[in-house]
Protein backbone atom coordinates (compact mmCIF):
# COMPACT_ATOMS: atom_id res chain seq x y z
CA UNK A 1 0.00 0.00 0.00
CA UNK A 2 1.29 3.38 -0.96
CA UNK A 3 1.46 5.52 2.13
CA UNK A 4 0.24 9.17 0.98
CA UNK A 5 3.53 10.82 1.43
CA UNK A 6 6.36 8.59 0.47
CA UNK A 7 10.12 8.50 -0.38
CA UNK A 8 11.13 6.40 -2.86
CA UNK A 9 14.40 5.44 -3.57
CA UNK A 10 15.15 5.83 -6.95
CA UNK A 11 17.85 3.65 -6.49
CA UNK A 12 15.84 0.79 -5.36
CA UNK A 13 12.80 2.19 -8.08
CA UNK A 14 15.32 2.80 -11.12
CA UNK A 15 17.23 -0.27 -11.49
CA UNK A 16 19.78 1.16 -13.27
CA UNK A 17 22.46 0.13 -11.34
CA UNK A 18 24.32 -1.13 -14.90
CA UNK A 19 23.76 2.24 -16.90
CA UNK A 20 26.34 4.51 -15.50
CA UNK A 21 28.74 1.16 -16.03
CA UNK A 22 30.87 2.38 -19.04
CA UNK A 23 32.44 0.66 -21.17
CA UNK A 24 35.16 2.84 -21.35
CA UNK A 25 38.39 2.21 -20.03
CA UNK A 26 39.43 4.75 -17.76
CA UNK A 27 42.00 3.77 -15.49
CA UNK A 28 44.74 1.92 -17.42
CA UNK A 29 47.41 4.25 -18.35
CA UNK A 30 47.86 5.44 -22.19
CA UNK A 31 51.01 6.06 -24.20
CA UNK A 32 51.05 9.00 -26.06
CA UNK A 33 50.37 8.14 -29.92
CA UNK A 34 53.25 8.76 -32.40
CA UNK A 35 53.32 9.85 -36.14
CA UNK A 36 52.45 7.46 -38.20
CA UNK A 37 54.91 7.05 -41.09
CA UNK A 38 53.65 8.53 -44.06
CA UNK A 39 52.62 5.16 -46.00
CA UNK A 40 50.86 4.23 -42.83
CA UNK A 41 48.40 7.07 -43.34
CA UNK A 42 44.39 7.05 -44.41
CA UNK A 43 43.33 10.18 -45.75
CA UNK A 44 40.87 12.35 -43.43
CA UNK A 45 37.35 12.25 -44.50
CA UNK A 46 36.30 15.43 -45.96
CA UNK A 47 33.34 17.62 -44.39
CA UNK A 48 31.39 20.44 -45.20
CA UNK A 49 30.30 22.38 -41.95
CA UNK A 50 29.74 26.33 -40.64
CA UNK A 51 31.86 28.35 -38.96
CA UNK A 52 30.85 31.02 -36.45
CA UNK A 53 30.45 33.28 -39.77
CA UNK A 54 27.78 31.07 -41.54
CA UNK A 55 30.59 30.10 -44.01
CA UNK A 56 30.83 26.26 -45.03
CA UNK A 57 33.95 24.88 -44.51
CA UNK A 58 36.13 22.07 -45.93
CA UNK A 59 38.59 20.29 -44.90
CA UNK A 60 39.91 19.82 -48.31
CA UNK A 61 40.30 23.75 -48.08
CA UNK A 62 43.82 23.20 -45.84
CA UNK A 63 45.42 20.95 -48.33
CA UNK A 64 49.03 21.75 -48.62
CA UNK A 65 48.81 22.85 -44.26
CA UNK A 66 49.54 21.13 -41.75
CA UNK A 67 45.94 20.99 -39.82
CA UNK A 68 45.17 20.19 -36.13
CA UNK A 69 41.43 19.16 -36.17
CA UNK A 70 40.23 19.12 -32.45
CA UNK A 71 36.90 17.35 -31.39
CA UNK A 72 35.72 19.13 -28.47
CA UNK A 73 33.21 21.02 -26.39
CA UNK A 74 32.60 23.90 -23.76
CA UNK A 75 31.36 21.49 -21.18
CA UNK A 76 34.29 18.99 -21.52
CA UNK A 77 36.91 20.40 -18.76
CA UNK A 78 40.03 18.23 -20.63
CA UNK A 79 39.22 20.11 -23.90
CA UNK A 80 39.38 23.97 -22.20
CA UNK A 81 42.77 22.78 -20.65
CA UNK A 82 44.01 21.97 -24.16
CA UNK A 83 42.60 25.10 -25.98
CA UNK A 84 45.02 27.99 -24.99
CA UNK A 85 48.28 25.39 -26.19
CA UNK A 86 46.13 25.66 -29.46
CA UNK A 87 45.82 28.92 -29.45
CA UNK A 88 49.20 29.70 -28.73
CA UNK A 89 50.24 27.21 -31.30
CA UNK A 90 48.36 28.47 -34.04
CA UNK A 91 49.66 32.17 -33.16
CA UNK A 92 53.51 30.63 -33.58
CA UNK A 93 53.08 28.52 -36.75
CA UNK A 94 50.45 29.91 -38.81
CA UNK A 95 52.99 31.74 -41.23
CA UNK A 96 54.67 27.73 -41.54
CA UNK A 97 51.32 26.48 -43.14
CA UNK A 98 50.12 25.60 -39.96
CA UNK A 99 46.21 25.79 -39.30
CA UNK A 100 44.40 24.50 -35.98
CA UNK A 101 40.11 23.70 -36.66
CA UNK A 102 37.97 22.92 -33.75
CA UNK A 103 34.55 20.76 -34.79
CA UNK A 104 32.53 22.04 -31.65
CA UNK A 105 30.09 18.81 -30.51
CA UNK A 106 28.02 21.24 -28.45
CA UNK A 107 24.23 20.47 -28.69
CA UNK A 108 23.32 24.14 -28.10
CA UNK A 109 25.59 24.91 -31.13
CA UNK A 110 26.65 28.96 -31.18
CA UNK A 111 24.32 29.45 -28.31
CA UNK A 112 27.27 27.84 -26.34
CA UNK A 113 30.01 28.07 -28.09
CA UNK A 114 30.49 32.16 -29.52
CA UNK A 115 30.31 33.25 -25.46
CA UNK A 116 33.34 30.89 -24.96
CA UNK A 117 35.20 32.00 -28.09
CA UNK A 118 35.00 34.98 -26.66
CA UNK A 119 36.16 34.93 -23.39
CA UNK A 120 38.54 32.86 -24.54
CA UNK A 121 39.95 34.78 -27.66
CA UNK A 122 39.94 32.02 -29.64
CA UNK A 123 42.47 32.92 -32.50
CA UNK A 124 41.48 29.87 -34.89
CA UNK A 125 38.17 28.51 -37.01
CA UNK A 126 35.62 26.65 -34.95
CA UNK A 127 32.53 24.65 -36.73
CA UNK A 128 29.69 23.01 -35.49
CA UNK A 129 29.88 19.10 -35.63
CA UNK A 130 27.46 16.74 -35.88
CA UNK A 131 27.16 12.90 -35.45
CA UNK A 132 28.13 12.41 -39.49
CA UNK A 133 30.98 14.07 -39.21
CA UNK A 134 31.93 11.89 -35.68
CA UNK A 135 31.28 8.89 -37.59
CA UNK A 136 33.78 9.56 -40.80
CA UNK A 137 36.01 10.42 -38.22
CA UNK A 138 35.77 6.70 -36.47
CA UNK A 139 33.21 7.31 -34.16
CA UNK A 140 34.05 9.83 -31.68
CA UNK A 141 33.14 8.59 -28.94
CA UNK A 142 35.06 10.77 -26.12
CA UNK A 143 36.17 14.40 -26.32
CA UNK A 144 38.86 15.73 -26.51
CA UNK A 145 39.74 13.89 -29.97
CA UNK A 146 42.68 15.33 -31.94
CA UNK A 147 43.69 14.59 -35.23
CA UNK A 148 46.68 15.74 -36.75
CA UNK A 149 47.15 15.89 -40.58
CA UNK A 150 49.68 16.13 -42.67
CA UNK A 151 49.87 18.61 -46.03
CA UNK A 152 48.77 15.89 -48.20
CA UNK A 153 45.30 15.36 -46.45
CA UNK A 154 46.48 12.03 -44.22
CA UNK A 155 46.06 11.69 -40.86
CA UNK A 156 49.41 11.26 -38.98
CA UNK A 157 47.94 10.57 -35.62
CA UNK A 158 45.32 10.84 -33.27
CA UNK A 159 45.26 11.70 -29.65
CA UNK A 160 42.32 10.61 -27.48
CA UNK A 161 41.77 12.72 -24.34
CA UNK A 162 43.81 15.25 -22.81
CA UNK A 163 47.28 15.24 -23.97
CA UNK A 164 50.59 16.34 -23.26
CA UNK A 165 51.06 19.66 -24.73
CA UNK A 166 54.89 18.49 -25.81
CA UNK A 167 53.14 15.55 -26.74
CA UNK A 168 51.06 17.60 -29.81
CA UNK A 169 53.68 20.13 -30.34
CA UNK A 170 56.30 17.26 -31.44
CA UNK A 171 53.61 16.09 -33.75
CA UNK A 172 53.10 19.15 -35.39
CA UNK A 173 56.87 20.15 -35.80
CA UNK A 174 57.79 16.85 -37.04
CA UNK A 175 54.69 17.38 -40.00
CA UNK A 176 55.61 20.87 -40.20
CA UNK A 177 59.73 19.80 -40.90
CA UNK A 178 58.91 17.28 -43.07
CA UNK A 179 56.75 19.71 -45.68
CA UNK A 180 59.93 22.05 -45.09
CA UNK A 181 62.03 19.10 -45.93
CA UNK A 182 60.52 18.42 -48.99
CA UNK A 183 60.72 22.17 -49.86
CA UNK A 184 64.59 21.98 -49.37
CA UNK A 185 64.95 19.01 -51.17
CA UNK A 186 63.12 19.97 -53.95
CA UNK A 187 65.16 23.65 -54.27
CA UNK A 188 68.45 21.57 -54.19
CA UNK A 189 67.50 19.59 -57.18
CA UNK A 190 66.39 22.81 -59.00
CA UNK A 191 70.29 23.90 -57.52
CA UNK A 192 71.59 21.24 -59.15
CA UNK A 193 69.81 20.66 -62.54
CA UNK A 194 70.98 24.83 -62.91
CA UNK A 195 74.56 23.73 -61.50
CA UNK A 196 74.50 20.84 -64.66
CA UNK A 197 74.06 22.60 -67.78
CA UNK B 1 23.39 4.21 -9.10
CA UNK B 2 27.12 3.31 -9.78
CA UNK B 3 29.91 5.09 -11.64
CA UNK B 4 32.90 3.35 -12.09
CA UNK B 5 35.98 3.74 -10.56
CA UNK B 6 37.88 6.35 -12.18
CA UNK B 7 34.76 8.37 -13.38
CA UNK B 8 32.59 10.84 -11.71
CA UNK B 9 29.59 12.68 -13.36
CA UNK B 10 28.67 16.30 -12.39
CA UNK B 11 26.75 16.72 -9.35
CA UNK B 12 23.07 18.26 -9.38
CA UNK B 13 25.10 22.16 -8.42
CA UNK B 14 28.27 21.81 -10.20
CA UNK B 15 31.19 24.26 -9.22
CA UNK B 16 31.15 25.89 -12.80
CA UNK B 17 29.02 27.10 -15.48
CA UNK B 18 30.00 25.28 -17.83
CA UNK B 19 29.60 22.14 -16.76
CA UNK B 20 26.58 20.24 -17.19
CA UNK B 21 24.50 19.14 -14.03
CA UNK B 22 23.14 15.65 -12.94
CA UNK B 23 18.91 16.37 -12.79
CA UNK B 24 16.11 14.12 -12.40
CA UNK B 25 12.69 15.70 -13.89
CA UNK B 26 9.30 13.96 -14.04
CA UNK B 27 7.13 13.80 -16.97
CA UNK B 28 4.64 11.87 -15.85
CA UNK B 29 3.93 11.39 -12.14
CA UNK B 30 0.23 9.59 -12.68
CA UNK B 31 -1.71 9.52 -9.25
CA UNK B 32 1.37 11.06 -7.27
CA UNK B 33 2.30 14.61 -6.18
CA UNK B 34 5.03 16.60 -5.34
CA UNK B 35 7.95 14.47 -6.25
CA UNK B 36 10.96 16.40 -4.92
CA UNK B 37 14.51 15.23 -5.82
CA UNK B 38 16.94 14.83 -2.44
CA UNK B 39 20.15 14.59 -3.96
CA UNK B 40 23.54 13.04 -1.97
CA UNK B 41 25.74 14.97 -1.49
CA UNK B 42 28.49 15.36 -3.76
CA UNK B 43 32.20 14.69 -3.24
CA UNK B 44 34.48 18.02 -4.24
CA UNK B 45 36.74 16.11 -6.16
CA UNK B 46 40.14 17.69 -7.57
CA UNK B 47 41.41 17.33 -11.86
CA UNK B 48 44.42 18.03 -13.40
CA UNK B 49 41.90 20.06 -16.29
CA UNK B 50 40.29 21.90 -13.65
CA UNK B 51 41.87 24.89 -11.61
CA UNK B 52 39.43 24.29 -9.04
CA UNK B 53 37.56 21.17 -7.30
CA UNK B 54 34.69 20.11 -9.20
CA UNK B 55 31.40 19.13 -7.17
CA UNK B 56 31.10 15.39 -8.56
CA UNK B 57 29.07 12.18 -7.59
CA UNK B 58 31.55 9.05 -7.80
CA UNK B 59 31.38 5.42 -6.19
CA UNK B 60 27.65 4.42 -5.54
CA UNK B 61 24.73 6.98 -4.21
CA UNK B 62 21.07 6.97 -3.76
CA UNK B 63 18.54 9.56 -5.25
CA UNK B 64 15.30 9.96 -3.24
CA UNK B 65 11.90 11.78 -4.86
CA UNK B 66 9.30 12.43 -2.36
CA UNK B 67 5.76 11.67 -3.41
CA UNK B 68 2.69 12.07 -2.16
CA UNK B 69 -0.91 10.76 -3.59
CA UNK B 70 -3.12 13.14 -4.83
CA UNK B 71 -6.24 13.16 -2.98
CA UNK B 72 -9.25 11.27 -4.62
CA UNK B 73 -6.53 8.99 -6.51
CA UNK B 74 -7.87 5.72 -7.98
CA UNK B 75 -6.44 2.51 -6.56
CA UNK B 76 -4.70 0.67 -8.41
CA UNK B 77 -1.22 0.29 -10.09
CA UNK B 78 0.88 3.10 -11.44
CA UNK B 79 4.32 4.48 -12.98
CA UNK B 80 5.35 8.24 -12.68
CA UNK B 81 8.04 8.20 -15.43
CA UNK B 82 10.83 11.04 -15.77
CA UNK B 83 14.55 11.40 -17.24
CA UNK B 84 17.66 11.22 -15.27
CA UNK B 85 20.50 13.24 -17.62
CA UNK B 86 24.37 13.45 -16.49
CA UNK B 87 27.10 14.09 -17.87
CA UNK B 88 30.47 12.14 -17.19
CA UNK B 89 34.16 11.98 -17.55
CA UNK B 90 37.08 10.31 -16.07
CA UNK B 91 40.78 12.43 -15.50
CA UNK B 92 41.44 12.79 -18.77
CA UNK B 93 38.34 12.91 -20.91
CA UNK B 94 34.89 13.52 -21.19
CA UNK B 95 31.51 11.44 -22.48
CA UNK B 96 28.65 12.95 -24.18
CA UNK B 97 25.66 14.41 -22.28
CA UNK B 98 23.17 11.30 -21.39
CA UNK B 99 19.73 10.85 -20.59
CA UNK B 100 17.91 7.69 -18.99
CA UNK B 101 14.20 6.82 -18.47
CA UNK B 102 13.35 6.13 -15.15
CA UNK B 103 10.32 4.98 -13.90
CA UNK B 104 8.90 4.65 -10.21
CA UNK B 105 6.13 2.05 -10.23
CA UNK B 106 3.78 2.44 -7.08
CA UNK B 107 0.12 0.41 -6.10
CA UNK B 108 -2.53 2.73 -4.53
CA UNK B 109 -4.85 0.94 -2.48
Amino acid sequence: MLRPSVSVLLFAALALGSFLVFRYSSTRTVKAESIRPASERKPAPDFALKDADGRTVHLSDYRGKVVLLDFWATWCGPCRMEIPWFIEMQRENKDRGFEVLGVSMDDNGWEDVKPFLAEMQVNYRIVIGNDRTAEVYGGVESLPTTFLIDREGRIAVVHVGLTSRKDIQDGVEQLLQAGSKVDIDRSMVSALSLRTR
Amino acid sequence: MTVEPGFHVNSNAPSEDYLIPLKVAWTSKGALEGGDVVYPRASSEKYEFSDKPLSVFTGTFEIAANFKVAAGAPAGPGMAAGKLSYQACNARMCFPPAKVDISVPYQVD
